[in-house]
């Protein structure tokens, strides 16, 4: 299957970009095309107009500064998974990568428009929540920042306004002293995930649970922080009970219906099971009971 | 009754653009459609057809090229996106005399593939990761995960597995 008509530009600057795209609100930005090609290959996409963002320049070179990891929008799955840099700032970047399609697409497929195509199965956009990152914009009415838990707003969908671009991407540091884990399942590798869990917990001086994100993707129609599984760890030593709490109260977050993968209540099992592994394992890198 | 015939355009409104691509070491020049995929340019505007043409969406790994050095999908590369890279397919391996590249060599010997289709693509991606120069995980596990992306409805993938493990004796990593 081949893609419908469309118009091509290639433009060099940020500001031309806003311009094509405010012109013309059937506009996308083509990056690396991973998820927008297939989708207009198969004639679920037909923009009239792509605006290929790979030659404006400043839109490429991660950056860990003021306690974050600056992502650019022509930045490379890839990329960002094998940056040294980028591991040691928050290792669980590399964890949830290792499940991101395969590497030929990493190869190509950029982070911000993984984040922008917004699918409420994929994996970066719950990291992205989990970590309490935003994205920033560009548009006709200047720059903004959006946190990530309001960027996604449905399957899909983003607070991105027509004529707005995103340039970047900020996914904060681990806290000083926190563990991360990130797993998920799927029927193939590679696949969207059925379910997935981050985890992000740290320690008090007390051995107290503190700092602590979980959040996941695939359950429902974007991807979200688990705020009752977070409640019931905070305060914790992380216990197996406090696992298996947490585990229980996530099962109520799954809103997705049956489909020809698995039934919702199989789902909720899936989070369950995924939540008590995950944050245990996340408590135990934070260095508990050391 | 005989209706009017609707005039139809003369000019196609499909907008195109020149590429300038350098394919297998060559520098090629044409204007494309930019609709045209990475995958059609190759086979279409230059007979290339070594890059075979599967699913057309990014799963079966049958069209995958080094792009600039790295395995990707032709498929989801539009031709205008890949103007002023290098790509490289199936066809820059064997030498001018015939001599097979390693990877094909360990193909061969092992025989690796039935039908033939997914194997341009498996090859590529396979370079692509030799290349890349960092140390390759030569498990059977390693290898089926970096083949992940490659379908085969032939082998049962056990001697592709083989192989990639053989041509890695002959052609280490870096």
């Amino acid at each position: 299957m081949k893609p419908a008509l469309f118009e091509y530009s290639a433009p060099k600057t940020v500001a031309e970009a806003v311009a094509l795209l405010s012109h013309d609100p059937g506009a996308v930005v083509l990056a690396g095309g991973q998820s927008l090609v297939p989708a207009m290959n198969l004639r679920l996409a037909s923009p009239s107009h792509l605006v290929d963002i790979q030659h404006i320049d400043g839109l490429r070179g991660i950056r860990v500064e003021d306690g974050r990891i600056v992502v650019p929008a022509m930045t490379r799955h890839r990329e960002l998974e094998l940056s040294d840099a980028v591991h040691a700032a928050n290792p669980v970047i590399r964890e949830a990568m290792a499940h991101v399609a395969h590497v030929p697409i990493r190869n190509r497929g950029t982070v911000v428009g993984s984040l922008c195509h917004a699918d409420a199965a994929a994996e970066m956009p719950m990291v992205l929540v989990l970590t309490r990152g935003s994205v920033v914009a560009e548009g006709p009415g200047g720059r903004r920042t959006i946190a990530a838990e309001d960027f996604f707003q449905f399957h899909m969908t983003t607070a991105r306004e027509p004529g707005e671009m995103i340039v970047e991407a900020h996914f904060p540091v681990l806290p000083e002293g926190a563990g991360a884990a990130f797993d998920e399942f799927t029927r193939r590798h590679g696949d969207y995930a059925i379910a997935a869990v981050g985890a992000i917990v740290g320690f008090d001086a007390a051995g107290r649970a503190r700092d602590v994100s979980i959040a996941a993707c695939g359950i429902g129609s974007k991807p979200m922080r688990l705020r009752e599984a977070e409640a019931l760890i905070a305060g914790t030593p992380v216990g197996e009970a406090d696992l298996a709490a947490a585990g229980e109260a996530a099962r109520a977050a799954v809103s997705a219906p049956d489909d020809m993968h698995a039934t919702t209540a199989y789902r909720r099992r899936v989070v369950a099971t995924l939540v008590r592994r995950v944050v245990g394992r996340a408590a135990q890198r934070a260095g508990k009971g050391r | 009754m005989r209706r009017p015939r609707i005039a139809t355009p003369t000019v196609s409104s499909d907008p195109r653009a020149p590429v300038s691509i350098t394919v297998n070491g060559e520098r090629v020049e044409r204007e494309v459609s930019v609709r045209m995929l990475l995958s059609d340019f190759l086979r279409h505007e230059l007979g290339l057809t070594g890059t075979h043409v599967g699913c057309e969406h990014g799963v079966c790994g049958a069209c995958t090229v080094l792009i600039d050095g790295v395995a990707g999908r032709s498929c989801l590369t539009f031709a205008v996106q890949a103007s002023g890279h290098e790509v490289r397919t199936i066809e820059s391996l064997a030498s001018e005399d015939g001599a097979l590249h390693p990877v094909q060599e360990a193909f061969q010997e092992c025989h690796a593939l039935q039908c033939g289709y997914c194997t341009p693509g498996m090859i590529m991606n396979i370079v692509g990761m030799f290349e890349e120069g960092r140390p390759l995980d030569l498990s059977d596990e390693g290898i089926r995960l970096a083949l992940s992306g490659n379908l085969c409805r032939c082998t049962g993938y056990q001697n592709i597995v083989a192989a990639v493990r053989k041509a890695a004796e002959t052609m280490p990593a870096g």
